[in-house]
């Protein structure tokens, strides 16, 4: 019998690296989501004059959850037996992290997330409206990437407001809420899930907390993480075809395969522009070089055209 | 006379042609009758900006094409075609 988790698959990864996510619906059990809820603390019921700062304020105060200082080695971030640590020893995400950010990766930060229903706003006199879309942090220009566990435990209906993100805006280089401007991109995702849902995305995707139309209070729970060694070839590398060779492109008779690497790392977003949506390709295909560490590795010849100095050099 | 409020729409189309398919939006209501905020649709207003020309949208401004700097020609961050429209609405 062996203790290690299982690993994600190049498919997944390659995923992860053209969408900026991977999502494992009802993946932390029920017993481990009602401890996390009783550790998070019941919020106090909205009182006439009680802004959302205080409300806030005396929920985070009263959570069994640790304070953790950035940098901490990930292991050493949550007592054992509490439900985060429960979470985090699950086999499924140990073998994520580890195919995401390798071994040893240590804490950034985490965060509690709590939306609250309208009869909160309205008691504190404030507006009940979603968060403007951002990517977290600041600008970014690594090539390497943390990642973020968005934990949800308990179901999060429509309603509710659940995280709102848009695949494949992992790889622009912004500076965090400086797209406010932008309310609703085509292919956008809102997070309805049954509880114990898990999300991993690249630190660099677009997001945003939906507004609570609901009668109850939503709660997702973020921990931000970050590689100490190496991000090259974590994952479950067996069924990576070495050397793929390449395919047609363009003219083409038949439907190909969607489920390759090319394929995946080519497949584009509602959102895409009818011209950067080509350089997204490229740049997923310089993170999947990284990732390898095969710098000859090309999607439907989009880097290997642009290399080509052939004629240069005669 | 009656005063004037804006209406504000900003579409984001999948390439410079103002008949180019939308891809991102996002409106403000300066008559305070209608809110939008992030998130608040999923179905864009429009299906291009033509399309909203046609209902009756003001241009006020479009994104300059900009040349790409060497070295940075494949360096993406925000949005690139980007127009503003408005309409003006006499207030009762």
């Amino acid at each position: 019998m062996t203790n290690e988790p299982p690993l994600l698959s190049s498919k997944q990864m390659a995923s992860f690296v053209a969408r900026g996510f991977l999502r494992f619906d009802a993946a932390v059990p029920d017993d481990i989501n009602a401890q996390f809820l009783d550790e998070a603390g019941r919020v106090a019921e909205a009182r006439p004059g009680q802004g959302m700062r205080a409300t806030y304020g005396g929920m985070l105060a009263g959570a069994a959850i640790p304070e953790v200082a950035a940098g901490t080695p990930l292991d050493d971030a949550y007592p054992a037996g509490s439900a985060i640590r429960r979470m985090l020893d699950l086999p499924l995400v140990r073998g994520a992290i580890r195919s995401l950010v390798g071994e040893a990766p240590v804490f950034d930060h985490h965060f509690l997330h709590v939306t609250f229903p309208p009869r909160y706003h309205e008691a504190g006199g404030s507006e009940n409206v979603s968060q403007h879309t951002h990517q977290d942090s600041t600008i970014d220009p690594r090539r390497a990437f943390d990642i973020q566990i968005m934990y949800y435990p308990h179901a999060v209906t429509r309603p509710m407001g659940g995280t709102r993100f848009i695949p494949g805006t992992h790889l622009r280089k912004v500076s965090e809420v400086a797209l406010g401007r932008y309310q609703n991109i085509r292919g956008q995702q809102h997070m309805v899930c049954e509880a114990g849902t898990l999300l991993f995305l690249h630190h660099g995707v677009w997001h945003g907390g939906g507004v609570n139309l609901s009668e109850a209070t939503r709660t997702m729970f973020k921990i931000r993480i970050q590689a100490t060694t190496s991000q090259v070839r974590q994952w479950d590398v067996s069924d990576l075809q070495p050397d793929a060779a390449q395919r047609p492109i363009f003219f083409v008779k038949q439907r190909q395969d969607p489920e390759t690497v090319a394929a995946i790392l080519t497949t584009p977003e509602p959102w895409f522009e009818q011209d950067t949506g080509r350089l997204e390709y490229v740049n997923r295909v310089k993170l999947w070089r990284y990732l390898t560490a095969d710098p000859t590795f090309d999607a439907d010849y989009w880097m290997t055209r642009l290399e080509n100095e052939a004629g240069a050099a005669a | 006379m009656a005063e004037r409020r804006q209406k504000v729409l900003v579409l984001y189309l999948a390439n410079s042609a103002l008949d180019a398919p939308v891809i991102a939006w996002a409106e403000y209501d300066g008559t305070g009758e209608t809110l939008h905020m992030a998130g608040d649709a999923d179905e864009a207003p429009y299906a291009t900006g033509l399309a909203a020309l046609k209902d009756g949208w003001r241009l006020l401004q479009a994104s300059q094409l900009l040349p790409h700097p060497r070295g940075e020609e494949f360096d993406l961050a925000y949005l690139k075609y980007e127009f503003f429209f408005e309409k003006l609405v006499e207030m009762a």
